[in-house]
């Protein structure tokens, strides 16, 4: 549909939602991702059956993670639409971007800077 | 049946009389103060007084001394001994310690979880089981030995009871259960508290079916309701409790301050109803913190005076 | 199994914060299959504690191994050449591998990352449930194949007691009575006048309470 959205988002392909797991959100953190976000199927249509629901247990759990070690839980969260709704891509991108830099870069870069100094 | 032991509470069940008991809620200190009064209010309206072990898992003064000094007051105490507290050991001790101050009835239970008491934290014991303690006080009795196999020196001579509960699940075995019991060596029986009077005289019959009825003293449990609010508690919040709708539908209907009293009726209606129930040697009257209601109870269900029995 | 479930991060945290060089030593058997000490969550839990700590601005080198089991010093031994650059090692197998890795090296301070619970069975994933309580002396034979010991909360061998309501225990109503079940299964065997059968008082000497056990077998023994 060629709709704009922010070019601060990198996106990673995955089959279905079902495939990201706990470990790949932590490591995206790790490496100084500010923030990420899951865009699966709209629940009850996943094309694996219940791909989706695993990965929105798996953002909870990443949530309770980032929160218990001070990176925040608000900087993962899920989203759920039907592969035409291209418009409301765009608008999940530009929420996502919003809050991300609302709550500002992820506390990880700067201490990492702070220590190599 | 002829009694085994010097028991009141056995001297009366042999005669053929109806026995009436009820029970004592020890303190949670040390003021025993508490015990007497509670035992004044219905020394002369019953047979033999239960006293509870820690019942429902809150800590409270043991029954064993509460038991002592009922003796000291010159009446007839029951000893409730539940097996999640103590080991064997220690069971077989204060069996004895009750026997020292020729205590002579006691009533052998499992115990509720301590998961409902003060103590959730604790641990438990359940080395032995209720159906294992009655079999271990009779042999203690009747061999005059410890478990281990020695010999004691002044056996025990207790009246053995337990408890049955026709209203917990599965109701198929609760008969077989009561049976059991018996075969374990129980000679009395209390039941949990009655409001199903129907479904109680369906477990009478299963039981009279097997002859059970003359192999041990059933005494009917009933509890009088204080309110509306405490015959929906006990039907909703305590397990193994059977309260109809039709009862705590009679409890709301009426006014506030006249509950206790119909409480107090339907207590009665109770007793006077079992009374025809054969196989029903007596009432075990669990009044909690209500003693001061037995002697009127025991009175208008035509149970007084008390007989006296020759020691 | 073993079954265990993974100790909150904030009290791992807790117990290695004061280290420079942990290693997180997972285990591919029991803590795999319920999921609380296996190779992934030992991924998972080595990116959560180095954010942590570089949040914290300290530095902190976390390494990540698994092994086959920690309870056989064969698989131990995968560890003896670079055990001595740690500190610390946080193991996430079972209390049996924490303490096997403990004992074998003597001078690494060892801590459990899981909280080892009992032995059970996996009823669907996510799900484990206790069956058994090691007593010693398995009475499996008479009582139609369901533990009154590990599965009655009162371990009663002649259950059940008056708390029973609707097949479940007094304690939850997710816990099934398991004289209940036993019951059950007796009728469905045929065997329900079995039920009248007076089990004996237990041994329990066999079972913790004779103290820390041992099984020797001569005839294999090297």
């Amino acid at each position: 549909m060629r709709l704009k959205y922010p070019d601060a988002i990198r996106i990673i392909r995955v089959p279905c939602t079902g495939k990201v797991d706990v470990l790949h959100i932590l490591h995206a953190f790790e490496k100084g991702a500010d923030g990420v976000y899951v865009v699966g199927c709209l629940e009850g249509e996943c094309r694996f059956e219940n791909g989706n629901l695993r990965a929105r247990r798996r953002v909870e759990q990443a949530k309770t993670i980032l929160d218990a070690i001070g990176i925040g839980g608000e900087r993962v969260k899920m989203f759920n639409l039907s592969s035409g709704e291209g418009t409301r891509f765009a608008e999940y991108a530009r929420e996502m971007t919003e809050k991300i830099q609302e709550l500002g870069p992820n506390p990880i870069k700067s201490a990492k800077q702070r220590q190599a100094a | 049946m002829s009694a085994k032991t010097p028991s009141r509470l056995e001297k009366i069940l042999d005669s053929g009389q109806l026995a009436v008991t009820s029970e004592c809620g020890p303190p949670r200190g040390s003021d025993i103060g508490v015990i007497t009064k509670k035992a004044e209010m219905i020394r002369d309206y019953v047979d033999a007084i239960n006293i509870t072990d820690n019942q429902t898992s809150v800590t409270r003064l043991c029954s064993l001394a509460a038991c002592i000094h009922l003796k000291q007051m010159g009446l007839e105490p029951t000893l409730q001994m539940v097996v999640r507290d103590r080991n064997r050991i220690a069971l077989q001790s204060d069996i004895l310690g009750a026997a020292a101050f020729d205590i002579h009835n006691i009533l052998c239970l499992s115990g509720d979880h301590q998961k409902f008491g003060d103590c959730p934290q604790g641990q438990n014991v359940f080395d032995i089981d209720s159906m294992q303690l009655i079999q271990a006080v009779r042999y203690m009795r009747d061999e005059g030995k410890f478990l281990g196999g020695d010999d004691i020196q002044r056996p025990p001579r207790m009246f053995v009871g337990a408890a049955a509960n026709p209203f917990a699940d599965p109701f198929e075995i609760r008969v077989p259960r009561l049976a059991k019991k018996i075969a374990a060596g129980a000679e009395f029986i209390q039941t949990q508290c009655i409001y199903n009077v129907d479904k109680f005289e369906q477990w009478m019959k299963l039981a009279r079916d097997r002859g059970l009825h003359e192999k041990v003293h059933i005494l009917a449990g009933v509890t009088p309701f204080k309110s509306a609010g405490m015959a929906k508690y006990m039907k909703n919040r305590v397990p193994g409790m059977d309260v109809p709708d039709e009862v705590v539908k009679r409890m709301a209907g009426a006014p506030k301050e006249k509950q206790p009293d119909e409480g107090i009726a339907i207590c009665v209606e109770t007793i006077k109803r079992l009374k025809e129930c054969e196989g029903v040697r007596g009432f075990h009257i669990m009044a909690i913190e209500w003693e001061e209601k037995v002697p009127e109870i025991v009175e208008q269900a035509g149970l007084y005076p008390r007989p006296t029995m020759a020691e | 199994m073993i079954v265990a479930e993974k100790k909150p991060i904030e009290e791992v945290i807790e117990m290695v914060k004061d280290y420079h060089k942990i290693l997180i030593a997972g285990c591919n058997e029991c803590v795999t299959v319920c999921e609380a000490g296996g190779k992934k969550e030992v991924g998972i839990l080595a990116s959560a504690l180095r954010m942590y700590f570089t949040n914290q601005g300290k530095q902190v080198q976390i390494d990540e191994v698994t092994l086959e089991r920690q309870c056989d010093r064969e698989y131990l031994e995968e560890l003896r050449n670079t055990i001595d650059q740690y500190d610390a090692v946080l193991s996430l197998a079972c209390g049996v591998g924490v303490q096997f890795l403990a004992e074998t090296y003597f001078s690494t301070p060892v801590y459990p990352g899981v909280n080892t619970l009992f032995m059970g069975a996996t009823e669907e994933r996510g799900v484990w449930s206790e069956r058994c309580q090691g007593c010693g002396q398995c009475i499996l034979g008479q009582t139609a194949g369901i533990c009154p010991i590990s599965r009655c909360a009162k371990r009663l061998l002649n259950g059940p007691c008056g708390g029973s309501t609707k097949g479940k225990c007094e304690i939850s109503k997710d816990l099934d009575c398991a004289w209940q079940l036993i019951i059950d299964r007796l009728k469905e065997l045929g065997r329900l006048a079995d039920y009248e059968q007076l089990a004996p008082i237990k041994d329990w000497s066999r079972e913790r309470a004779g103290g820390p056990r041992r099984v020797v077998r001569e005839d294999v023994r090297q």
